[in-house]
Parts: structure tokens; sequence; C-alpha cells
């Protein structure tokens, strides 16, 4: 009986070793195919758009990129053109160049106004206050991070624009003086759904990925360079400037870029809050105006009535140009980070 | 006038000191607008809020959230084992096994990449593939199996990067350690390597999920756009109902209680949102008290 006790746990030991043995295999195995799926995920939606947005590429031409508007043409026609081979309704006409400039000044905006207010929260943070201050606001600002688009979306239209256009935008609307790029603030202050208000609210969503970046790398200078420049007599200001800033500077421009990106790609937030047109651009800083990101999700249901498929396609054009332009932005981002990381090292620094 | 002493040293001080409002000033920018942003959320749906939103399905344009929640959790549990499973594989083949080439350049570079590209991917995009390769072309319809497929290749890149990071920051006294037990690499991986990172992972994990719940432009093209379908488990042909939608959907419907609704689904992701940051910090926290115990 005590032998045939022993002898299967002997059995099963020896099972749990074998086991043992060949886990390391069955762990490389299945890492080695897991790695692999981002790339096949990331080529098989390449190859999706590329085919889909073959027909409106030919169709459309290069003239896609500086027209402006969405004209399905009459897609409850019988009688439909066929144009190089592709099946389009009469009178469809498409045209992105709005939408593409929309993209780039709302992101930019949102850029031009997070990136200093990141980088001045990221030094009040770690320099001038102590952990058990700076831990409940770096966690308030990671909430910020985690509160879903669709919400800062919602604030933004319900809440801040109409506040903004009521309080703020007529005061700065009468105010500016009439010259180049400044004017561009002048005019209709609107209803509080458009540009401006849209690149403040992006502006707050790319916050918290910069901040919290920037933050990170701030603490992770070590304090003799920056003691050593206190100590030659130079303010904090000059000791941020010319220590601390330079140190980190990489990782602050990945950090920026990453959330350009982010600003690039928004979708929900922006279709709410921009008006979400598709024909142009805003005439000034309040005014409506669509993005790319936008576009593509607000017009899936009208594009689905084409029998011919071909406004499908077209938004399949949107979504490769989106692509490209936050592909760009990406790989333009680990460049430079790449080269300044090797320019623009501080003496002393480890490697 | 010890200020002047030196030429510019006023000039000096008056940077100084702005440097110092700008960098005060700059937190405020910020802590307001949140405050105020979930200040709005919360204020909007408190005063028309009621436990039983909590237990009563979407009807046409108004009832409830029981639906939509189940719906958001089943998303996310979805999320949770593919891009879980995935993620933390690919992560651990980038810290452990893309190892360094004989030329001194890291290996798994392309992979890195793509992983990066993938990120930088925007989500919309990934969801009208999603709507012509899977809801279209495998015919599979707005549908449970094309949500979870598309929110996980959203988030596996974020995973994998956490994971990678977590398993680097594992000291290398424990894998010596436990070569030196004779530990098959394999239980080793196991048992030490994956064991103390696994922390990081866990909170990885968590904010991927709360990525996930609270994505919206990708799901109208999966999950499809019918706030009071019934929630369904079969993988196919049903759509699903999610809480970022009835926001996005319902709050420009006419009837004032759909608007009620709409803010009711903003509060309860907002809870959501709060209990995944807090129990990922939880985690960070209670490690951290555990690694320094072992060392001291």
């Amino acid at each position: 009986m005590m032998a045939q006790v022993m002898r299967r746990a002997r059995v099963a030991r020896r099972i749990t070793d074998g086991f043992r043995q060949i886990e390391g295999g069955v762990w490389q195995g299945a890492a080695r195919v897991a790695v692999l799926l981002p790339l096949a995920a990331l080529l098989f939606a390449v190859t999706i758009l590329v085919i889909k947005a073959r027909p409106a590429i030919i169709v459309n031409g290069w003239g896609f990129f500086t027209r402006s508007g969405f004209d399905l043409g009459r897609s409850y026609a019988t009688t439909v053109n066929h144009i190089h081979g592709v099946a389009v309704p009469l009178g469809a006409s498409y045209g992105a160049g709005s939408l593409i400039i929309g993209t780039l000044e709302s992101s930019a905006i949102a850029v031009i106004i997070a990136l200093p207010i990141s980088i001045g929260a990221a030094f009040a943070l770690t320099e001038r206050m102590p952990r058990w201050v700076s831990q409940p606001l770096g966690f308030f600002i990671e909430l910020l991070a985690g509160v879903p688009s669709v919400l800062f979306g919602l604030w933004g239209i319900l809440t801040l624009g109409p506040w903004l256009a009521q309080h703020v935008y007529p005061t700065i609307a009468n105010n500016m003086p009439n010259v180049p790029v400044l004017n561009f603030f002048r005019g209709s202050a609107g209803h509080g759904e458009g540009l401006l208000t849209t690149g403040l609210v992006l502006a707050l969503m790319i916050v918290p990925i910069i901040t919290a970046t920037t933050r990170d790398l701030f603490s992770q200078v070590p304090p003799l360079p920056k003691e050593g420049g206190e100590a030659l007599g130079m303010t904090d200001w000059e000791v941020a400037r010319r220590v601390t800033l330079p140190w980190v500077r990489s990782g602050i421009i990945g950090a920026t870029v990453l959330g350009l990106g982010r600003a690039i790609g928004e979708t929900i937030a922006v279709a709410m809050v921009s008006g979400s047109l598709l024909a142009s651009v805003a005439p000034n800083a309040y005014g409506t105006f669509g993005t790319l990101a936008a576009a593509i999700v607000t017009q899936l249901d009208s594009a689905s009535t084409d029998g011919t498929g071909f406004a499908v396609s077209t938004l399949a054009e949107l979504g490769l140009i989106l692509a490209v332009i936050s592909v760009a932005v990406n790989l333009a981002a680990r460049l430079v980070i790449k080269r300044s990381a090797r320019l623009g090292a501080p003496v002393g620094r480890a490697a | 006038m010890s200020s002047h002493a030196l030429p510019g040293t006023g000039r000096r001080r008056f940077v100084t000191i702005g440097f110092r409002v700008g960098t005060y000033l700059s937190l405020l920018m910020i802590m307001g607008p949140v405050v105020w942003l979930l200040a709005g959320i919360v204020v909007r749906a408190v005063p028309h809020f009621s436990w039983s939103v909590l237990t009563h399905p979407t009807t046409g344009e108004s009832g409830g959230l029981e639906n939509a929640i189940i719906g958001t959790l089943l998303l996310m549990a979805g999320v949770l084992v593919l891009a879980g499973g995935i993620g933390i594989l690919a992560g651990l083949h980038l810290a452990e096994y893309a190892k360094p080439r004989k030329n001194g350049k890291e290996s798994g570079s392309l992979l890195r990449i793509a992983s990066d590209v993938l990120s930088g991917f925007p989500s919309i995009v990934l969801g009208y593939v999603g709507y012509v390769a899977l809801v279209l072309g495998l015919h599979w319809n707005f549908s449970l199996l094309a949500a979870w497929i598309i929110l996980s290749v959203m988030v596996i890149p974020y995973i994998a990067k956490s994971t990678e990071t977590a398993l680097r920051q594992v000291p290398t006294a424990y894998r010596e350690g436990a070569e030196a037990l004779g530990m098959p690499p394999g239980y080793a991986l196991r048992k030490v390597t994956l064991k103390t990172a696994a922390p990081g992972i866990v909170t990885g994990l968590l904010l991927a999920l709360a990525i996930a719940g609270g994505e919206t432009a990708p799901l109208i093209y999966t999950a499809g756009a019918f706030a009071d379908s019934p929630v369904s488990m079969s993988l196919t042909h049903h759509p699903v109902p999610y809480l970022t939608f009835l926001v996005y959907g319902f709050y420009t419907l006419p009837e004032n209680a759909s608007h009620y609704l709409a803010y009711d689904a903003g509060l309860v992701l907002v809870v959501l949102v709060l209990v995944l940051l807090v129990a990922a910090r939880l985690v960070v926290n209670r490690t951290q008290k555990h690694s320094e115990a072992r060392r001291g």
C-alpha cells in the first residue's frame, strides 16, 4: 500500500519535472508567435486599406488633396459613371483638402498649448513640491489620461465651448490687432464649437501624456549637475534651462510627438466639438471645421447608402492619408529621439 | 540695492520669479479644467440618477444602462483575455528572447517598430479596417468578436510595452539565483522572473482595460451603434451595446430622458475608470512596500 503511494508520487514528480524541463520551449515558442501578431495586424490593416482605397485613389486623383467637399452624387440613380473602370455615382465628387488642413490646424493648436503647460506643471510637480502634495496631483493627471475621449467631447460641447463663446472669445475677437496671423483670432466668436475649442479640448487630452513623461524624466536627472549649477550661482530658471531641459530634451520631444499623434488621430471628441464640417476650413479661430478622423466616423452611415461602394472606398482613402500622417509623425519622433540622444548628450551623461 | 550689484541681476530675478509663477500657473491650468471636467460630468448626472438605471436595459431612447454596462464589461473581459495573453507574450519575447545580435545591434527592432507604429495607428482607421474586413468581409456583422479583435489590436502594443518594461526591471541577481539553484529556464521564468514582474504587468493590463472600456470610435464600426440591443453571448451577428455610445449617440437626441441617460453613462464610465486606476495604483504601492521589505 505504502509502496504504491510512493510509486505514484514518484511518477507524478517525474511528470512535473518533465514539464518543467520543456516549459522553457513552450514559453519561447508562444512568445515568438505572439510578437509577430502586431506586425501581422499592421500589414493586414495597411493591405485592407490600400485594396479598399484603390478605386478611390484612381478616380479622385491628386486633386483629392486640394479639393474640398463630399458630394456622394446621385447614389439612388440607376445610371452610374465608369471612370477608369471604377463605378462612380453620377455627380459624385470628393476632396479632402479642408479635412487635412483641419486635422493639422487643430492638432498644432493642441500641441502649442499643451507643451509649455505640461513642462511647467512637470517642473512644479518635481522641483517645487513635497511628495505628499505632488503624488495626489500626479494621480489626478493620470486619471485625466484615463477619462474616455467621449466625455472630453461631451464636456467640450456642453460646458467649455458655450462658456468660452460667451465669456472669452468675444473679448479676444474684439481686441486682437488686425495684423497677419493674429487676425485669425478676429471676427465672429461663434457658438463654442469650432477650431479653438477643439484645440483646447485636444490639448487637455494630450497634457497627461506629456506631463507624465516629462515628470518621470525630470526625476531621473541626477542631482549633482543641478546642484553644481546652483553652486555656480545659477537661478532655478537657469538650472532648468541649461541643465535639466537639455538633459531630457529628446524624451520631451518624443512625448510631444506622441501627443501630436494622439491629437491627429483623435476621433470622437473632435467629431462632437469641431462641428464636423466636410467642405470648408474654419474662417477664423472660432469657426467650425472638420478633420480626417471625424469625417471617417460621421460619414459611415451616409457612405453605406452609395450602392457602388465608391463612398466607402473614399473613406478608406481618408483613412490611408490619416494613417500615413500618423505613422510619419511616429517615425519622425523615433528619428529625433535617436539623433538628439547621440548629439545632445550633456557632458557626464551616463551612456 | 544688492540685487543690482551685477549687470542683469534685476532681469535675472524677474525672469526667475516669472518662471516660478509660470510653473504653478501651468499646474493650475491643468488642475482647473480637470476638476471642472469631472465635476461637470458628476453634476450633470447626479440630479437625475437613480439606482434603477443600473438594473434596467435601454429601451428605445430612454430606460437604463444595464445592457450597456454588461456589454462594456463583456468587451473588456474579451480584451483582457485576448490582448492580455498576446500582449504579455509579445512583451516577454521583446524582453527575454530578443537577444542582442553579434554586431551589437538589438534584435527584434523590426518587431518593436511594428509595435510602436501600431500603437500610434489611429484607432478609427483600425475600426474601419475591422468594419471592412470582419463586419462586411467575413459577414460577422456588428459583433462581439469583431470588437474584441479590433480593441485587442489597439491595446496589444501597450500591454507588450508595459510587460517589457516590467520584465527589464527584474534584478539580474534574481535570474542568476534561479539559475544557480538549478531551476530549468522555463520554470525559473514562470516562478521567478514573471512573478517578480507581475505587478508591473498587471498595472499595464488595468490601464489597457481602461483604454478599451473608454473607446468609442472603433466600436461604432465594429460593435455597432445600437444602444437598445440586448446583450447576446453569441460571438457574431449580434451588435453589442456599450456605455460610450450612449454618451455619443444620446446627448443630441430630442428628449430630456435621453440626455439624462447619456449623462448617467458618463458618470458610470468615470467611476469605472477611477476603479481601474485606483486598483492599478494599489498594485504599484503594494509591491513598492513589498520590495523595500525584502531589501531591508
